[in-house]
Formats: C-alpha cells, sequence, structure tokens
C-alpha cells in the first residue's frame, strides 16, 4: 500500500496544570489520504482539537510534551523546527476554525487579511494576488466578490464569515485541510451550504479534509471514514459504514443512540448515556469507559488494544474487550434504527 | 407542591399581536429615531395549561425577544401578553412580582447564568430569600430540590465550577423550579451541552413537567430538539409566526416551505439514506430586520414564490387539524384541506384577506414532503 498524505502514530500530548498532568491525547494513531474526509468525532474534551491543533503546533508551549509522529510528506510535524512548520502551516496544511466571528482579524479588510496570506507564502504582486482574492470569494459562494473585498469582517453574517474563513484556507491550495467544528456556530440552513461547499471544494482540490465535529448527522453527510475519540483515545475508527451499521463500541452506540431523528417517529424517551466523561486529568484505569458502560466486565480493568475486531474488515478497529459476537447480541441493532444500546442488556 | 387552582379555560399564557421593535437612533445633539429592528412583529399565540410549545427559528428571527418580552424582561412595543387572564403588559413592578413567581427561566448558557461567586445553595435559594422564604429552612428545600433535578443533595455549599455544563443547567433547572413556577420559559436549555448529555436533560425536563403539572415554552435553532418535548411548534422567521402545528404533523406535513427548509436542512445521521436523499439547500440567508422584505418575509429565499408572495403578506390559514400557515402555496395539503382553510384571528394585522385557494402548477411539481 502506497504511503498515506498524513499519518499519525502513538500521538500523545500532555499539559501540565495545577490540577495535575492532563492527559489531553493518549496514543492517537490515524492516516489521511488525498481527496478522503476523517471525521473525528466525540464530545467536549474528548481531545479532539488537540489532536487536530498540535498538527499544526498550534498547541506547543513549555507546559506541554509530546510523543509519536505525525508525518507529512516525509517531515514529521511533531519534531519539526519552527521554520519548517511555518513553511508548511497555511501553505500545505490549512485549518477552519470553529468561530468565524473571533478567528478574523476585526479591524483589517477581508480582502487584505487574504492578500497577506497569499503573499506570506510566495510573493504574488498585489494587483494579482487581489484578483486571486476575488476568484477565492467567488469560489466559496460570497456574492458580488469584487464589491465586498473591502468589507470588514463585522459586515458579513456568520455563515459569510465562515466562507471568508474557507477562503482563507484555499488561498495557497493546501494537501490537507483541517476543518474544527466548521459549522457548529452556524444555522441549520447555513450549515447546509457550508457542507455543500465543502463537499465540492474536495472533489475540485481533491484535498484531504480533517473534520472534528461533534454532530454523527454532519459526519453521515460528508466524511469517508469516522474515529471516534473518548477521553483522549480513539475507541474505535473505521469506514463511515462501519460506524454506522456495525459499531463496536459501547460508547458510539451510545453517540448514535443518543441523537435525534427528523425523519422517524419520535421515540418515547430518548436514549441518554448515564454519567459524565471523566476529566482528563483523572481518567479511570483501563478502558476510560467503563464507568459509563452498561456492559462492563473485569477484564475492562486493562486497557483495550485499539486494533480490528471483526472479520474481514481489517480496517475497522476498536477498543473493546467484548467479542464482536457479543458485541452483536448487545447492542440490538434493530433495522432501520441506528445502534440503541438498552440498559437491560447487560453482558449475561 | 402546592397545586394552584387550574385556569378555567386552560389558557396559561395568551399573545397578542406583540411587536417588539428596537428603535435605532442617530444624531449628535439631537438624536432621533432613524429606523426599527423588527425583532418581533406581530405574534399572536396561547400556551395552554400543561403543554410544551417548541418555538424554533434560527438566529435573529426574535424568538428570544419573544420570550424575554413574556417575562417583561423587554417591554414589548405593541400587543398583549396575559397570563393566566392578568395583563402582563402594563402590569405595576408590584403584581409583575407575584406573577414572575409562577413564570421562570432556564438560560441557554450554564456558564454564563449562574453567579461564579456564589455557593449552589445561594443561587437557589435567592428566589425562595426574595419571595419571603425563611432562612433557616431555605437549605432543606435547596437539598430537596437539588435531588428531584438529579444532583447530590450534599453538594449544596460548591460553587459552579466545579460542575460540569450537564449539571450547572441541571442547578439552573432547580433554581426555576424552587418557586413552584406554573410556567418555565426554556430558553435553548440544551444547545451548549454535549449529545449524550442533552439527552439527559431533555428526559429530566420530562420528568418534572409530569411531576408538576409544568408548562413550557421551549426554545430551540432547529428542529431536531425540540421534536422531543414539543406537543405543539411554531416556527418563527424574521419577527413572524410562519407556521404553528402539532408538533408529529410538522415532520410528517410541514405545510410552509420554510419549515421543510429547515427540515431538510437537518443532516440525517444515516449514511445509505443521506445518499439517496434529494436535497433541498436553501439558499440565501436571513435579511435584514431593519428593513423587512414586503409582502412574505421569506419570498426571496423561497423556491415556490410568486408575485402576490412580493406583493402581499400572507395570513395565517387555519387548516383541519389545528395546522397553521402564513403561506400563499402552501405544501402538502390537498385541495379539500385547501378548500376548508380559514383566516385565523392570530394573522397579522398587515396582512392580505386572500387564503390559499389552489395548489399552482409549479408547486404540485416540487412539492416533495418525501424528500425529507
Amino acid at each position: 500500500m502506497a504511503e498515506s498524505l498524513l499519518s499519525v502514530r502513538d500521538l500523545e500530548v500532555s499539559f501540565s496544570t495545577d490540577e495535575g498532568v492532563v492527559q489531553a491525547v493518549d496514543g492517537v494513531s490515524f492516516d489521511v489520504d488525498a481527496g478522503e474526509v476523517l471525521a473525528v468525532v466525540g464530545e467536549s474534551g474528548c481531545g479532539k482539537s488537540v489532536t487536530a491543533m498540535t498538527l499544526m503546533g498550534l498547541t506547543r508551549s513549555p507546559n506541554a510534551r509530546f510523543s509519536g509522529s505525525a508525518t507529512y510528506k516525509g517531515e514529521d510535524l511533531i519534531t519539526a523546527s519552527e521554520q519548517t512548520l511555518r513553511d508548511v502551516r497555511g501553505a500545505e496544511i490549512a485549518m477552519i476554525f470553529q468561530d468565524p466571528m473571533s478567528s478574523l482579524n476585526p479591524v483589517q479588510r477581508i480582502g487584505a487579511q487574504i492578500v497577506e496570506q497569499i503573499q506570506a507564502h510566495g510573493g504574488m504582486p498585489d494587483a494579482q494576488a487581489r484578483e486571486r482574492v476575488v476568484e477565492l470569494l467567488e469560489r466559496v459562494g460570497i456574492p458580488r466578490a469584487r464589491e465586498r473585498i473591502d468589507s470588514y469582517p463585522f459586515e458579513f453574517s456568520g455563515g459569510m464569515r465562515q466562507r471568508v474563513m474557507i477562503a482563507l484556507a484555499l488561498s495557497s491550495d493546501p494537501s490537507v485541510l483541517i476543518a474544527d467544528e466548521p459549522t457548529t456556530a452556524l444555522d441549520v440552513t447555513i450549515q447546509a451550504q457550508i457542507l455543500e461547499r465543502i463537499r465540492d471544494l474536495r472533489k475540485e482540490t481533491n484535498a484531504a479534509v480533517i473534520l472534528v465535529t461533534h454532530d454523527l448527522g454532519v459526519v453521515a453527510d460528508i466524511a469517508d471514514r469516522v474515529a471516534v475519540m473518548y477521553a483522549g483515545r480513539i475507541v474505535e475508527q473505521g469506514s463511515l459504514d462501519d460506524i454506522f451499521y456495525d459499531p463496536q463500541h459501547p460508547y458510539t452506540w451510545g453517540l448514535l443512540g443518543s441523537i435525534t431523528r427528523v425523519d422517524r417517529p419520535r421515540p418515547e424517551r430518548l436514549p441518554a448515556i448515564a454519567g459524565l466523561p471523566p476529566s482528563l486529568a483523572n481518567r479511570p484505569e483501563g478502558c476510560h469507559f467503563r464507568p459509563r458502560c452498561p456492559h462492563e466486565f473485569g477484564k475492562c480493568q486493562e486497557v483495550p488494544p485499539l486494533e480490528a475486531r471483526v472479520d474481514g474488515a481489517p480496517g475497522h478497529q476498536d477498543r473493546c474487550w467484548l467479542s464482536p459476537e457479543q458485541k452483536r447480541e448487545l447492542r440490538e441493532v434493530r433495522p432501520g434504527v441506528i445502534g440503541l444500546p438498552g440498559k437491560e442488556g447487560v453482558a449475561a | 407542591m402546592s397545586a394552584a387552582p387550574p385556569t378555567p379555560d386552560g389558557k396559561l399564557l395568551e399573545v397578542e399581536h406583540l411587536k417588539l421593535h428596537f428603535p435605532i437612533r442617530d444624531g449628535v445633539l439631537f438624536t432621533r429615531q432613524v429606523a426599527s429592528v423588527h425583532a418581533v412583529d406581530d405574534v399572536t399565540f396561547e400556551l395552554l395549561e400543561g403543554e410544551t410549545l417548541g418555538l424554533v427559528g434560527e438566529s435573529g428571527c426574535g424568538k428570544t425577544t419573544l420570550s424575554r418580552a413574556l417575562m417583561r424582561l423587554l417591554e414589548p412595543t405593541e400587543g398583549h401578553i396575559r397570563f393566566r387572564g392578568q395583563d402582563v403588559t402594563h402590569a405595576r413592578q408590584r403584581d409583575l412580582g407575584t406573577m414572575r413567581k409562577e413564570m421562570q427561566m432556564v438560560f441557554q448558557d450554564p456558564f454564563a447564568s449562574l453567579n461564579p461567586r456564589k455557593r449552589i445553595s445561594q443561587i437557589i435559594g435567592l428566589p425562595l430569600l426574595l419571595h419571603g422564604a425563611k432562612r433557616h429552612g431555605i437549605d432543606d428545600r435547596v437539598r430537596e430540590l437539588l435531588g428531584r433535578v438529579g444532583l447530590h443533595p450534599e453538594h449544596l455549599n460548591r460553587y459552579p465550577h466545579e460542575f460540569s455544563g450537564g449539571q450547572r443547567q441541571r442547578i439552573g433547572v432547580a433554581r426555576a423550579l424552587a418557586l413552584e413556577p406554573r410556567l418555565i420559559v426554556l430558553d435553548e436549555p440544551v444547545s451548549a451541552l454535549d449529545v449524550s448529555v442533552q439527552a439527559q436533560i431533555i428526559n429530566l425536563l420530562d420528568d418534572l413537567q409530569e411531576s408538576f403539572r409544568l408548562t413550557y415554552l421551549f426554545v430551540a435553532h432547529d428542529l431536531s430538539v425540540v421534536r422531543h418535548v414539543s406537543d405543539r411548534i411554531a416556527v418563527m422567521y424574521l419577527g413572524k409566526l410562519m407556521e404553528i402545528s402539532p408538533a408529529e404533523e410538522l415532520y410528517t406535513k410541514p405545510v410552509h416551505p420554510y419549515t421543510n427548509a429547515l427540515l431538510a436542512a437537518i443532516p440525517i445521521p444515516d449514511p445509505r439514506e443521506n445518499r439517496t436523499r434529494e436535497r433541498v439547500v436553501v439558499g440565501g440567508e436571513p435579511p435584514n430586520p431593519i428593513d423587512p422584505p414586503s409582502g412574505c418575509v421569506f419570498h426571496p429565499r423561497c423556491p415556490r414564490a410568486t408575485q402576490i408572495c412580493r406583493d402581499v403578506e400572507p395570513p395565517l390559514a387555519r387548516y383541519p387539524g389545528g395546522h397553521l400557515a402564513a403561506c400563499h402555496h402552501p405544501m402538502n395539503v390537498s385541495d379539500e384541506e385547501i378548500q376548508a382553510a380559514q383566516r385565523d384571528e392570530a394573522s397579522p394585522h398587515g396582512c392580505g384577506d386572500e387564503l390559499p385557494r389552489d395548489v399552482p402548477d409549479v408547486a404540485r411539481a416540487s412539492g416533495s414532503a418525501g424528500a425529507i
């Protein structure tokens, strides 16, 4: 098999804080290929954003400790010098942040912000750079781009600002696009527009997209592969269909079960996952999901390795000690309704 | 809890032609009003005792302004609000105090809505103290309330920062319950929470409603969560009521094209179905509420808009089954239903009298509830 475009191996990130060492990312490994969308899913504090930011070198600080590697075109991004990172950042790997309200400079015209980015990676003459900005703004769907190039961010709505952010990220034709909750701050009708735009752009540019999100609806809409994170670890990863139609980890079942679906009759009660995610400074021994898991048994005190457990699906890996047969029995996938694990179904 | 006598006609809250406009002033020495933001623009609805009304709309549609106006945290420009028959709109401060005891609010942001310097016992106890409870009984009552919302009663001396988002929202709910209200306005109570925790809070709200016969106004920005709690759902757009209907009917049979767009925009967490699903992406963005479009406010974005939509504001038509929608070219209604439609009293003052009388051919061709 050919080398992946970006290959992350055993990535660990921890921060020393007053409360002790916070292990934000704990042994995360994944690959992304060109033209592919990898969704990293999890709830707040699961380490998904820290993983994304670490790839860009944005978590480097005196309190942070790293181990493992993230290889992009032969270069390890974790140990790379600031100079190398600066060349990669923005030019090769670009990022779209969650909050379009606070990630643009409020006192600089949007055109100037994008021109600055273009000129930072190869000095393009001003006039040419401006033409390129107009073209970029049109590509992300901003109407009357030529007139609006000299507007300030406050003159744009949230959806339009997010388009500007995408234009900014695309300005130097990156090979990898990291989108950290790109639609979370937007209304649903605008979210649909932005997702459609990202889908088209991926086709046009053949960039690899790492999409960090908590919304499984968005994942189902756009991802090719999915990594589910919980308390700093990937607990399950596989193709989109693996995760939605043959989920292996009880946490994935819970996530799938607790989402509401507007196209189905409503259930009497929403299935919820009991309890709360653990604090990253004080995680339980063994499987981190153990305290909330209805199917916990003795072996769960040891950390289950992330490995392929389902026959015939080598790319589908999970961290759960139960056998695939036990899981199939426990998760009660009813036809049409995805993964609604009941508390009743505790392992006998 | 003490059971207050039920309101005779079952109407707990009546809102009539409510308008709330924010003035925009300009000038240096002599300020004058140059325009106004039509945040809530002639909205009429009622809340029945014990029901949950979901109020849905995107940012800037006026749903939060409306919910605050109900408590008179904002002064309405025009119209009336009546709570159990009493006028809230013109009530004096003192009467307002007793009314507010029966109407409480839970806010969206569990991090901003609790005072970080107060202990939980003080936060939940304050409304009790303000309404004349004896100091020594308060801690017991707070313990009881904490138990009701699923927190450890012994946590009453902790500070908000010691709790997670979901737990804080439970504290907010406990505070709202403290005075045994009849009505709780929930302003996006789960939007800031993770999905697995959202379900816990929704289920808690469900239980509490049953135990205390509460009436909820549940404000939300999309149609997914609100479905699980609502008996009826109202959809707002740019300060206007677009559609109001029994909850389940709204999902199977949206009449207003805007409701249809809202439903179609929610990504379905099912990859196979997503691949086969017809995508209805509504272009454009909500217009500026300072200068709302003529006629139907949704017409610039509406795929079904015709000339009449640009000229005449549609009245709220009442279809059989209590389904109200303000649209000249409704979807998912049969010819008989259109014939039976009547102009509802809730229609805004400025709207036309013309009821939808036939389904134009274009509408038939693109009318597709099945696309959702």
